[in-house]
């Protein structure tokens, strides 16, 4: 393993740094905003914990299937929480992303793969997204 | 022995880093751990939604499993507890010196909330499943 050096300023590295950090709190606020508005439209009595929770990780309609919420409630699967699965995804899956790079890249060094890992890291990135991105918008 | 950056995996467990060490290294193992699983999860949601009943069916029926729900959420527990820790540290470097007692913080979130989560997997799972 070698220490990674990181020349100062504004440049690729230090702008994952703080996205790293970042999207970790704004999945916390997007989180708490779907258990808040959840418990708001009744989940304390039409939810069990787990599926609250389940809700709070990914708020879609296949989330929604073992409560009592019946599954053409309108509350629960409007534009507000397309966007809000969206935005999760895309932080979700960046923020992953970025970690695997981070510890490929502190096992793999200076070698001359590099260029070829954070390509192909690149395009699993991409393909993750396109994935998600299709099962949001047709659920 | 001097700076040795070439160390093996064993030569490096022996470091005694104590719990921050264990953090760290939990902290990748779980990160990797949601990569692999929910991205497993995610890509067999699309097969399911998709071409209807088959792999992705019988791989989210595994998913849900008490026994593979048990690792999932000691990986997303851990990993956002301890990475919230990470970040507040990060963002507002003067609580640094609070390190210790962030550490101590965590554990104490994170060991009971993850103990009731067990619970309640396997007591709802032992009576059938």
């Amino acid at each position: 393993m070698r220490a990674r050096v990181v020349k100062p300023g504004f440049n690729f590295e230090y702008m994952m740094w703080l996205f790293t950090r970042f999207s970790a709190l704004a999945m916390y606020l997007l989180a708490f905003i779907g258990v808040v508005a959840a418990l708001i439209m009744g989940a304390r009595s039409q939810m069990d914990l787990p599926t609250l929770l389940r809700w709070a990780f990914f708020p879609n309609p296949n989330h929604i299937r073992n409560s009592q919420i019946p599954s053409d409630a309108i509350a629960w699967i409007n534009g507000f929480w397309k966007v809000m699965e969206i935005l999760l995804v895309f932080l979700g899956v960046s923020h992953g992303f970025n970690g695997l790079r981070v510890v490929v890249e502190d096992y793999l060094g200076s070698s001359g793969l590099k260029p070829l890992v954070r390509g192909l890291i690149f395009l699993l990135w991409v393909f993750m997204l396109v994935v998600a991105l299709f099962v949001i918008l047709n659920s | 022995m001097g700076l040795n950056q070439k160390v093996g995996l064993f030569q490096g467990l022996k470091y005694q880093g104590g719990g921050s060490m264990l953090a760290w290294i939990l902290h990748r193992l779980t990160g990797l751990g949601i990569l692999i699983f929910v991205g497993v999860h995610v890509l067999a949601s699309f097969f399911m939604q998709q071409l209807g009943t088959g792999l992705g069916t019988s791989i989210n029926i595994l998913y849900e499993s008490w026994e593979f729900q048990i690792v999932v959420i000691f990986c997303v527990l851990f990993h956002a507890i301890n990475g919230f820790r990470i970040a507040v540290l990060d963002i507002w470097p003067r609580l640094l010196p609070f390190q210790r007692e962030a550490m101590w913080l965590e554990w104490v979130i994170f060991i009971p909330v993850y103990g009731l989560t067990i619970f309640i997997l396997i007591s709802h799972a032992l009576p059938g499943g």
